[in-house]
């Protein structure tokens, strides 16, 4: 999968390593993760003490940044209100492609405790923006958020980047023609009927 | 009002009269996902260069329809609703909810459970100040502090663990007593946590608090005279830190704190060591000292409690509350904290209000730094130690 991985092949013998492009590049977006520093409720303090001493988030080469511009990934650390949401929107579209964001905690994936009677409390993040790591948990333990950089590292190390667009043209592609049958199939129906 | 403001002399305010010249303002939008604003509030700010000229908070970026819960929710399921409030000090709001149960239905509780949820209280107090003071530290542009005191919090958090089963949001006590039984080694862990704390309170003292930068950044700026502290009806530290000598735990004491020996730390007008009475150095010096205090009563706790009889016998198998209102009040650890509940005899409360600490001492923030830097404004709130939470609700 990895970089580092391709050294357990034979064929990359006396610490040479024959692999492909693609494989550094992701080993190298995967290791740096910034975040941006950025707290919603309760889930922000314990984010807080994953990145203190104890758990020390840095080891993972992930770093708070203030600003969006300059982040990879955002966490959404608590209850996100109707009012909040808007906003989370927006920091999300500032951050610069590829970007991720991972759900903290229960309220940010579903609106947990608030569920039922939170009015005012939006019932899961996702309906604003693409999550790629849930953590569940009312607060998660720092174990758990650790867990979900690694996953975030896991899948970002897995991704493609030279014939992703080639591929993403192809499928657009696809689907269009399928649209156009469908339509065609849509017509002959009604003029069938007429 | 207005007057007790501009009289006070040792002041790091820059005034400016508007009458001579007239200068553009700027409106600048701080929050709400700025850090520093501790939590989601938004502060429209009016500058005139760097000066802070007026201070609009905008909240509500966190209302989580705390009432309407408490009305759909029974008396024990309200309990983790209550904790979501002051999410850093959750025990501390557990604390009046409970006691307001328990004189609405007329439980008695026993003493063991008494002095267990005044230890608990005070651990929680301890956790809560550090966080605060490692905070107001990252504020003003030091890191070290919250790397060195998330240390000792994290060893408060595990005793709360161990008696809970959760870090953070607890849900531990109930009417009538706590969930779960002490663990064997809860007086030896509380022993050792308080040595710790004391060692690296010791520490942050060179580090942070009598360091030269820090108390050029804080001394003096934010002053709240003690006049206008009480009109707006600021209770804790901040209230503290004003020389207002008002603590719940000593004027009415509740639970078991009247068996505890411990002082108030106040920064009385005359007598500070650094700075004014009333700025912010004041009120995070309030904080350090209060660690101190929670450390004494833990200690004492420690030799209180007693080591034979039960504390979840006391839980009623089902409550029933009578018809009533009842209002009632604790220290928190930012201030004063109270519950107002409305009972008309069914399972569920018709109405819970709390008086929320943090709203009421977050009023003052218009008041106290107008006409400071832009930058200090970012102190003055990290001073006043305000958890978002229990601002919105």
């Amino acid at each position: 999968m990895g970089l580092l991985n391709a050294l357990d092949n034979p064929i990359n013998a006396d610490g040479i390593i024959l692999g492909k492009v693609e494989d550094l590049f992701n080993w190298g977006r995967a290791k740096s993760n910034w975040f941006l520093q950025f707290g919603l409720a309760c889930c922000a303090i314990e984010f807080m003490a994953v990145n203190a001493s104890h758990f020390d988030l840095m080891r993972f080469g992930n770093i708070p940044r203030s600003s969006p511009r300059q982040a990879d990934y955002i966490v959404i650390s608590g209850t996100v209100t109707l009012k909040m949401a808007e906003r989370i929107k927006i920091l999300f579209e500032q951050i610069p492609e590829p970007r991720y964001a991972i759900s903290m905690g229960s309220c940010a994936n579903s609106g947990g405790p608030y569920w039922q009677h939170g009015y005012n409390v939006l019932k899961g993040i996702d309906r604003v923006i693409p999550i790629d790591v849930y953590i569940p948990g009312c607060p998660p333990r720092p174990e758990a958020f650790e867990q979900a950089v690694l996953k975030l590292q896991e899948k970002i190390s897995m991704e493609e980047i030279f014939k992703k667009r080639e591929r993403v043209a192809q499928e657009d592609k696809m689907l269009e023609s399928m649209l156009k049958a469908e339509e065609n199939n849509f017509i002959e129906n009604v003029n069938k009927h007429i | 009002m207005e007057n007790n403001l501009e009289n006070t002399t040792n002041n790091n305010k820059i005034n400016i009269e508007y009458s001579q010249f007239d200068s553009e303002r700027m409106r600048l939008n701080a929050g709400p996902q700025h850090p520093s604003t501790h939590g989601v509030l938004r502060l429209e700010v009016e500058l005139d260069g760097e000066i802070v000229t007026d201070i609009i908070p905008h909240l509500g970026y966190l209302h989580r329809c705390f009432e309407k819960h408490c009305e759909n929710s029974n008396y024990n399921q309200i309990v983790p609703f209550v904790d979501r409030l002051d999410y850093v000090s959750a025990i501390n709001n557990e604390f009046p909810y409970v006691m307001a149960v328990e004189k609405l239905a007329g439980i008695e509780v026993s003493e063991k459970v008494q002095i267990l949820r005044a230890m608990c209280a005070e651990i929680n107090r301890i956790a809560n100040h550090l966080l605060a003071i490692s905070a107001f530290g990252l504020d003003s542009g030091a890191f070290t502090p919250l790397l060195f005191l998330f240390r000792e919090r994290e060893f408060a958090l595990g005793i709360l663990e161990k008696l809970s089963g959760a870090r953070l949001l607890y849900n531990y006590f109930c009417p009538g007593g706590v969930r779960y039984e002490i663990y064997s080694d809860f007086k030896k862990d509380v022993k050792v946590f308080i040595d710790s704390v004391r060692l690296a309170m010791k520490e942050m003292e060179d580090l942070l608090i009598f360091n030269d930068i820090f108390i050029k950044r804080t001394e003096k700026i934010g002053l709240l005279p003690k006049e206008v502290a009480i009109n707006f009806a600021c209770s804790g530290p901040v209230a503290r830190g004003s020389g207002i000598n008002f603590d719940i735990r000593k004027s009415a004491p509740y639970s078991s704190y009247d068996k505890f020996d411990f002082d108030i730390p106040v920064v009385e007008p005359g007598k500070e060591v650094v700075g004014v009475s009333g700025d912010c150095w004041s009120r995070n010096w309030v904080r350090v000292k209060e660690i101190e205090e929670s450390c004494k009563i833990l200690e004492q706790g420690i030799t209180l409690l007693p080591d034979e009889g039960s504390v979840t016998d006391g839980i009623p198998k089902k409550l029933k509350v009578p018809a009533g209102e009842v209002y009632c009040k604790a220290e928190n650890t930012k201030g004063e904290l109270g519950f107002y509940l409305v009972s008309n005899g069914s399972d569920k409360p018709e109405r819970v209000r709390a008086r929320a600490t943090s709203f009421v001492n977050l009023a003052i923030l218009p008041s106290i730094s107008k006409g400071y830097m832009f930058a200090d404004l970012i102190m003055i709130l990290g001073s006043i130690d305000i958890v978002l939470g229990e601002v919105d609700r």
